[in-house]
C-alpha cells in the first residue's frame, strides 16, 4: 500500500511539473507585454522593472529560476500589486474560494441525491419530466446567467419585504454565502441528479432488491437501506474531482457577488498578463486537483484490493 | 439530525442579519458605504496610477494643496505659497500631523519627490515631477536624486527650483505623486510599505483602519487632521469590490451602496427603477489615432482628411454610444479646460468640419495617386475588447465602407496586447483615448509632440513641436494659449487624429448624501467633505 501511495505521489509530482512547464511556455507565447501600462515609461524605468521581475534574462534562465523558486514554495511578487507576494495572495484568498466551494458541493450533493432519487421513483411521470427538464437547464445554462438571476431574485425579495433579509453581495457572514454557493453548485447538482437517477434505476432491477421485496420489507425501508445506499456510490466517486473543479471555477460567481476569492485573481491575472500570479495560481490549482485525484485513488486502494495489485 | 441542521442554518441567518442590515447611509453615525470597482493595486502614493488607488489615497493623505468643490486650489499641508518663473516656496502649517503623531515636514516632501523620480522606484507617473530642476535627468538615471531642485530650508519651508516656468505647478502638488512620505516609516517598512492598512502613515482627513484584500476597506475620520471640524463623515466603508456594473446596481437598489456608475445596459434598468440619473463629464477624450510611421499608408494626409470629411461625431455620440452625457468630439482639447480668462474652447473655437462625401472621394483618389497604389488595401483598425470599443470599431468599418469604399479589418485585442501593438506600430488606426493628468491644456497639448512616448502613432511635425516648446517655456497665459490654439488648428488641418467624443458618465447617488464632488482630475468621486442629511 505504501509503495502504491508513493508511486501515485511521484506521478502527481511529475504532473504538476508538467502543468508548470506547459503554463510557463504558453504564458510567454501570449502576445503583449506584462510591464506595459497606459502611460509610457522611460527606457531606464523599463530596465529597472525588467530587472525587478527578472525579465531581462533569457526565457530558459527565467524558467530555471522559476522552477528553483517553486521548489522552495516561493512564487514571487505580483506584477499588478507590486507589494504583495503571490504566496500571500493564495493564502488570503484560497480559503474564501474553498469555503464557498465546499458549501456549493454540500448543496450539489444533497440536492443531486435527493432529486436523483425522486426522479427514479417517479420515473417517466410528471415530477421526473419536470426535474429532468430543469436538469438540462442546469447543465446548459452558464453560471453567469444564474448568478445574475439569483442576485436579482434577492433584490426583489428584499424590496418586497422592505428589509434586507439576505445580503445581495459581499462576504463575511454565513448569509452572504447562501446564494453564491447555491449558484456555484447548480451545474454540479444537475450533473449529480442525472448520475443518481441512472444509478438508482440500475439498482432497482438488482436481485437483492427483489429479495428484499420478497422478504416483505416495507417500501420505505427498501428505498433507504438497500436502494439509496447502493446507488449513491458512483456519486461519491465523482465528488473528488468535482470538489476541485468547483473550488477553482468560481470566477463569475465571485465577481457578481463581490467575493474575495482566488478565482478572480486566477482569471484577471491572465487578462493582465501578471506572470507571477498566473504561474502561482495555475500551479497551485493544478497541484490541488492532482492531490484530490490521488486522494480518490488511494481511497480506492483501501476499498478495492484489485487496485493495489497493479 | 436534519432538524438541528435547519435550525442552525436559520439561527446563523438571524445572527448574520444584525450585521448585514447596515444601510448605505446613516445619519446618526454619519457613515456611508461604497463599492469599489477593483482592489486598489497600489497604495504607495509614489507609484499609484489607477483611479481606485488615487481615490483612496486622496482621502487618507494630503498634499501641499487640495481642491475645493468648484475646482479651485485651497491650502492643504501648505498654508501659503509664492511662485514665479524660476522658483516656488511653500510654507507648511504647524498643525499638520502624521497618524503616528509626528509633524508633516518639508523633508517628507523632499524624500517622496526624490524617491518617485529615482529609476529604481519605477514610477509610471514620474514624468509629472519633470517641472522640478533636474527631475527628468534623475528619472533617466543621469543624475543622483540629491540633485533634485527641491529643498527643505527648515522643517516648515519647502523651496522649489523649476526646470522651466510652470505656472500650473501649484495645481500639480494636489496630485498623489506629490504627496509626502515619511522617510523613517518608509525605510522601516522596507518592501512592505503600503501593503496593508498598518503599513501606511496618514495625514489626511481619514485614516485607513481596515483593509481586507479584495473584500473591503474602512476609512475612519482622523482626529488629528488640522481641519477635522469641517469633515462631517465619521466613516467610509468600502464593503464591496466588484467590477460588475449589474451587481453594483443591485447593491444600490438594495440600499447597500451610495453610488454606482451605469453603463449602456444598467442605464435602462435604472430608468425603470425611476432613480434620478446624474451626469458627469470625465474630461477624457476618445479618438482614432493614425499610424504616421513612414511604412504605413495612413501617413498620407489626404487619406486622413478624406476620413475626417465623412465622420460625424454627433452620429457617434447619439447612435453608437447612445447613453446620455457624452459630447461630440470636435477637438482634442475638451470643453472643461481653462484658457486665458474663460474656457479654452470659448476663446479658441475648434475648427469645424462639414461632412462632404464628394470632396472626401476626390481626396481619396488623390491619396491613391500619391501612394502609387492600384487600390487601397484593408486598413487595420486596432481596438479594445470592451463591448463599447467593438461597437465603435464596427461603426467605423461600416461608415468607411459605405461612404468611401474603404475596407477596414478590425483587430480586437485585450488591454496589454493592444498596448504592445500600439507601441510597436502594428496598426493603421487604433481606438484610443486620453485623460488629463493635471489641470492645464498642456496635459493634452504635448501628446503628439515628437518626443512624447505616449505619441504611439509617431506623429512627427516640427511645426507642432515648436508650438509645444513655446507653450512650455513661457508662463504668460496669452502666449501659452495662443500656442495651444495653433496646436488645435494643426491637429485638425493635418488630421493627426480623428476625434470622436468627450466621455461622459451617468451614475446614481444616494439622495441623502450631499457634498460629494465629481472631479476631472484627482479623486473621483471625492467624499471628503460630504455629509449625510436627514
Amino acid at each position: 500500500m505504501l509503495a502504491y501511495t508513493l508511486k501515485r505521489l511521484l506521478a502527481g509530482g511529475i504532473t504538476v511539473w508538467f502543468i508548470a512547464t506547459a503554463t510557463f511556455v504558453a504564458m510567454h507565447q501570449v502576445p503583449g507585454d506584462p510591464l506595459m501600462n497606459d502611460k509610457a515609461v522611460t527606457p531606464e524605468i523599463r530596465k529597472n522593472l525588467e530587472q525587478k521581475y527578472g525579465l531581462d534574462k533569457s526565457a530558459t534562465e527565467q524558467y530555471f529560476i522559476f522552477l528553483g523558486n517553486m521548489l522552495r514554495g516561493d512564487f514571487g511578487i505580483s506584477f499588478t500589486q507590486q507589494n504583495r507576494r503571490v504566496n500571500d495572495i493564495i493564502r488570503d484568498h484560497f480559503p474564501v474560494s474553498a469555503t464557498l466551494g465546499l458549501l456549493a458541493i454540500f448543496f450539489a450533493a444533497t440536492g443531486g441525491v435527493l432529486w436523483g432519487a425522486l426522479t427514479a421513483i417517479y420515473r417517466n411521470r410528471l415530477p421526473d419530466i419536470i426535474i429532468m427538464f430543469l436538469v438540462i437547464l442546469g447543465i446548459s445554462v452558464p453560471s453567469f446567467v444564474f448568478a445574475a438571476l439569483g442576485q436579482l431574485l434577492l433584490v426583489n425579495i428584499n424590496s418586497m419585504l422592505g428589509q434586507s433579509l439576505i445580503p445581495v453581495a459581499g462576504w463575511g457572514t454565513f448569509a452572504h454565502m447562501l446564494m453564491p454557493s447555491l449558484v456555484l453548485g447548480l451545474g454540479t447538482m444537475a450533473f449529480l441528479t442525472r448520475l443518481m437517477r441512472s444509478s438508482m434505476l440500475e439498482v432497482v432491477n438488482e436481485e437483492y432488491i427483489k429479495t428484499a421485496r420478497a422478504k416483505g420489507l416495507s417500501p420505505v425501508r427498501i428505498f433507504f437501506r438497500h436502494q439509496l445506499r447502493n446507488a449513491i456510490l458512483p456519486v461519491i466517486t465523482v465528488l473528488g474531482p468535482q470538489v476541485a473543479a468547483i473550488t477553482t471555477g468560481g470566477f463569475v460567481v465571485e465577481l457578481v457577488f463581490a467575493i474575495p476569492g482566488l478565482g478572480r485573481y486566477f482569471v484577471q491575472a491572465v487578462q493582465q498578463l501578471d506572470y507571477t500570479v498566473i504561474m502561482g495560481t495555475t500551479v497551485f490549482y493544478g497541484a490541488f486537483l492532482v492531490f484530490m485525484v490521488i486522494l480518490v485513488d488511494i481511497i480506492y486502494g483501501f476499498v478495492d484490493p484489485r487496485v493495489r495489485l497493479e | 439530525m436534519k432538524f438541528v441542521l435547519v435550525l442552525v442554518l436559520l439561527l446563523s441567518i438571524q445572527a448574520a442579519n444584525a450585521e448585514v442590515d447596515a444601510t448605505s447611509v446613516d445619519f446618526d453615525s454619519q457613515t456611508i458605504t461604497i463599492a469599489l470597482t477593483q482592489e486598489p493595486p497600489q497604495l504607495n502614493s509614489m507609484k499609484a496610477t489607477d483611479q481606485v488607488s488615487i481615490v483612496i489615497l486622496s482621502h487618507v493623505i494630503e498634499g501641499l494643496v487640495g481642491y475645493d468643490r468648484r475646482g479651485n486650489v485651497v491650502p492643504g499641508v501648505a498654508e501659503r505659497w509664492e511662485i514665479d518663473d524660476k522658483t516656488a516656496t511653500f510654507w507648511l502649517r504647524k498643525d499638520a500631523r502624521w497618524s503616528d503623531g509626528s509633524p508633516v515636514t518639508a523633508h517628507d516632501f523632499v524624500f517622496a519627490w526624490r524617491k518617485t523620480l529615482e529609476p529604481a522606484t519605477a514610477s509610471e507617473y514620474a514624468f509629472i515631477l519633470y517641472p522640478l530642476m533636474n527631475g527628468e535627468a534623475i528619472n533617466q538615471g543621469k543624475m543622483d536624486s540629491s540633485e533634485l531642485g527641491v529643498f527643505a530650508d527648515d522643517d516648515r519651508t519647502l523651496r522649489i527650483e523649476f526646470a522651466r516656468p510652470t505656472g500650473y505647478f501649484v495645481k500639480l502638488t494636489a496630485f498623489v505623486s506629490y504627496f509626502p512620505v515619511r522617510k523613517e516609516f518608509f525605510d522601516k517598512k522596507g518592501g512592505r510599505y503600503a501593503a496593508d492598512a498598518t503599513d501606511l502613515l496618514y495625514n489626511g482627513p481619514f485614516r485607513l483602519t481596515e483593509w481586507t484584500h479584495s473584500a473591503s476597506l474602512k476609512m475612519v475620520k482622523s482626529d488629528s487632521y488640522w481641519d477635522k471640524d469641517n469633515i462631517h463623515l465619521n466613516a467610509i466603508n468600502a464593503d464591496y469590490i466588484t467590477s460588475d456594473t449589474r451587481a453594483r446596481l443591485n447593491l444600490f437598489i438594495d440600499g447597500k451602496i451610495v453610488h454606482t456608475r451605469l453603463d449602456g445596459e444598467t442605464y435602462k434598468d435604472a430608468l425603470t427603477q425611476r432613480f434620478r440619473i446624474r451626469r458627469f463629464s470625465t474630461g477624457n477624450v476618445f479618438f482614432v489615432e493614425y499610424n504616421h510611421r513612414p511604412e504605413r499608408i495612413t501617413r498620407n494626409r489626404n487619406l486622413r482628411k478624406a476620413i475626417q470629411l465623412v465622420f460625424d461625431p454627433n452620429e457617434m455620440v447619439n447612435k453608437v454610444l447612445a447613453t446620455p452625457g457624452n459630447l461630440p468630439g470636435i477637438s482634442p482639447f475638451p470643453v472643461w479646460l481653462n484658457g486665458v480668462e474663460d474656457k479654452f474652447r470659448r476663446e479658441y473655437p475648434a475648427p469645424v468640419t462639414d461632412i462632404d462625401v464628394e470632396k472626401a472621394r476626390e481626396l481619396l483618389e488623390t491619396a491613391r495617386h500619391e501612394l502609387k497604389i492600384e487600390s487601397f488595401p484593408p486598413l487595420v483598425l486596432l481596438s479594445g475588447d470592451s463591448p463599447t470599443a467593438a461597437k465603435q470599431a464596427e461603426y467605423m468599418q461600416g461608415l468607411l465602407k459605405a461612404r468611401l469604399g474603404l475596407d477596414i479589418k478590425i483587430d480586437i485585442q485585450t488591454f496589454k496586447q493592444r498596448l504592445a501593438k500600439m507601441t510597436s506600430g502594428d496598426f493603421d488606426m487604433v481606438n484610443a483615448g486620453w485623460g488629463p493628468d493635471f489641470d492645464d491644456v498642456m496635459t493634452f497639448g504635448d501628446l503628439f509632440a515628437s518626443w512624447n512616448l505616449n505619441n504611439r502613432g509617431r506623429y512627427n511635425n516640427p511645426a507642432y513641436d515648436i508650438q509645444v516648446r513655446t507653450a512650455m517655456n513661457s508662463s504668460v497665459p496669452k502666449i501659452r494659449m495662443d500656442a495651444m490654439g495653433e496646436l488645435q488648428k494643426i491637429i485638425h488641418d493635418d488630421a493627426v487624429i480623428l476625434t470622436q467624443y468627450e466621455q461622459g458618465v451617468i451614475y446614481l447617488m444616494h439622495p441623502k448624501l450631499k457634498g460629494v464632488v465629481r472631479r476631472v482630475i484627482g479623486a473621483d468621486p471625492d467624499y471628503t467633505r460630504a455629509r449625510v442629511v436627514k
